[in-house]
């Protein structure tokens, strides 16, 4: 099983853990001020990328608490753990992901 | 015969000939036949179609040959990246029906049902379709009420369903147990005896021969990388076997729509999964129907060939991997075990994952894009081999025609700006 590096508490199973989705969408500041294509945006659409992806977890049946995450949606690593509120790390200063040749990541 | 490692024909095309008597002496191996005929060609791209589309999964076959039947049209090239149905096609658990909650969804999903039961005479081709029924089982008390509900719309909307109460439904599937001693005991179970499976493969096979024969290019191992657009509108594809220029290009690529999406400067309310299935050894047939189970947390029916196919929800996160995580698995055998007890000597054979892509509502997107000649079909998530031969029918007249056939126009993108969503998640919960 995969393991997952809680800030706090360190690597623990994946099982422990709820997914949250995309990091860093905050609530409007001027709600009223939104128009319906700006709402539409906030709650239902979300990056979708295929590489790094900045997104929330939630150590559920441990600390209980929420931290952020850099993943790569193709090979599901972990490219690095930071809090809530902070900002999201640019994914070329971690340690980079193995280089895939040209056409690994096609469907075979 | 299920998933993605299973892609040896397994019997010829109706073209095929003994070529024995032909043979001037008998040795080793005369006695077999020759290699089957070739479903289609393999052809070079041309530098210019009338039409491209973009992904060579059931969809998308399946919208070239609509195109061509139903609208004349057959400049066509379907580009895939890797081989033809190699996506989710070849991976999904084959589950058909219509029984969906709302009109919006019974009217596609029901358009679908119809053309399946025609679908083998007008391909002419086997793709052993099963009417064997679907059982969507009750353990709550709001289960219940929710299951009639839908019964009710399904009623009212001329599809087939009945409320089975549990003794009725061990009369159409004798192993399921509904003994009330078990921690979701079933409490019945919503039936639609025209839902089925049907082999997915030859499915895939069956649109792609008769595509060719219209002499559509059907083009594997083209991954479109860009897309060529001047003045808000698409002139062509960038692909991995150069640029291709198009009168109109269709989006087919389920679980890598985003990915296309954002090549043409659009972004998609969906979030692409993992979504996992497995099968067992082959078994005698001990399984009549399909049950589904959204409490439980697991679909079973058993395949022609004799495998237990089962499946369940996706993986939370995100992933375009083709994989998901073990306990996922584990879950999925332990609800079937808890449905079916006679199953606990089974033994999992092989399991795979695809990528799906999900939409806040459950329901697909289907129509056109703010970039002009560029239509979208995506959304269809972990229920959309059922549509394949509806969808196709229905974004083909959306692309020749330049408008939604009315069984897709409710099914816009701007649906998520206007809040007229279609709502199918209690009809899809475990998956459709
Ligand atoms: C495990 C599993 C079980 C399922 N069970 C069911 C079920 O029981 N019933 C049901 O109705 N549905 C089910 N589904 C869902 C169903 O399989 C999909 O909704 C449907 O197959 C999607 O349409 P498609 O066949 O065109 O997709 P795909 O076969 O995935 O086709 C999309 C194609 O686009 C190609 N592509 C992507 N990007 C590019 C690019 N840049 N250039 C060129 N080509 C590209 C891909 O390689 C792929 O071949 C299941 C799915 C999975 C994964
Ligand atoms: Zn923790």
């Amino acid at each position: 099983m995969q393991l997952i590096a809680c800030p706090w508490c360190g690597e623990r199973e994946e099982i422990e853990f709820h997914y949250g989705g995309e990091a860093h969408i905050a609530y409007p500041e001027d709600p009223y001020a939104l128009d319906d294509e700006q709402w539409a945006q906030y709650v239902f659409f979300r990056d979708n990328p295929k590489g790094p992806f900045a997104e929330r977890w939630v150590h559920s049946a441990g600390c209980r608490r929420w931290f952020n995450a850099l993943r790569d949606t193709v090979t599901h690593e972990f490219l690095t753990v930071y809090g809530i509120g902070a900002e999201r790390p640019s994914h070329t200063s971690t340690a980079p992901a193995a280089p895939r040749a040209k056409g690994q990541e096609a469907s075979r | 015969m299920i998933g993605p490692r299973d892609n040896a024909p397994a019997r010829p095309s109706p073209t095929t000939t003994l070529n024995r008597a032909s043979r001037p002496s008998a040795g080793p191996g005369d006695a077999l036949p020759d290699h089957p005929d070739f479903l289609w060609r393999n052809p070079d791209p041309k530098p210019s179609y009338d039409v491209v589309v973009v992904g060579g999964g059931g969809h998308g076959l399946a919208t070239a040959y609509y195109l061509a039947k139903n609208h004349g049209v057959t400049n066509i090239a379907v580009l895939e990246k890797g081989w033809l149905a190699g996506g989710n096609m070849a991976r999904n658990t084959t589950i058909i029906r219509s029984n969906y909650l709302w009109d919006e969804s019974s009217g596609i999903y029901e358009h679908s049902l119809k053309l399946w039961e025609t679908l083998e005479e007008d391909l002419d081709y086997p793709i052993l379709f099963s009417q064997r029924g679907v059982l969507n089982l009750a353990h709550s008390l709001q289960d219940i009420r929710d299951s009639k509900r839908r019964v009710y719309a399904n009623q009212l909307n001329g599809i087939d369903a009945e409320w089975l109460e549990p003794e009725e439904v061990a009369k159409v599937c004798p192993i399921v147990n509904i003994s009330p001693d078990v921690r979701y005991p079933v409490l019945g179970a919503t039936y639609q005896p025209r839902a089925g499976i049907a082999k997915h493969d030859y499915v895939a096979w069956g649109f792609a021969r008769k595509a060719d024969a219209y002499g559509i290019d059907l083009i594997q191992d083209c991954e479109v990388t860009g897309l060529d657009i001047v003045d808000g509108r698409v002139r062509g594809v960038r692909t991995t076997r150069g640029d291709i220029a198009a009168g109109k290009v269709a989006l087919a690529a389920a679980g890598h729509s985003s990915v296309l999406a954002a090549m043409a400067g659009l972004r998609l309310p969906l979030q692409s999964h993992p979504l996992q299935a497995l099968v067992s050894e082959l078994l005698e047939p001990v399984h009549p129907t399909v049950v589904m189970s959204n409490a439980v947390h697991v679909y079973v029916s058993q395949a022609h060939k004799g495998e237990l196919v089962m499946g369940a929800g996706i993986d939370s996160y995100n992933g375009y991997g083709q994989r998901g995580a073990f306990h996922i698995l584990e879950r999925q055998m332990a609800a079937a075990l808890e449905l079916f007890p006679v199953f606990a000597r089974a033994h999992m054979l092989r399991t795979w994952a695809g990528i799906v892509d999900t939409t806040p509502d459950a329901s697909p997107i289907v129509g056109l894009t703010p970039v002009e000649n560029l239509y979208l079909n995506c959304g269809w998530g972990t229920g959309g081999f059922k549509a394949t031969p509806g969808v196709g029918w229905c974004f083909a007249h959306t692309v020749a025609t330049g408008e939604p056939h009315p069984y897709n126009a409710p099914f816009t993108l701007d649906r998520f700006t206007t809040g007229a969503l279609v709502d199918e998640h209690g009809a899809a919960a475990v998956a459709h």
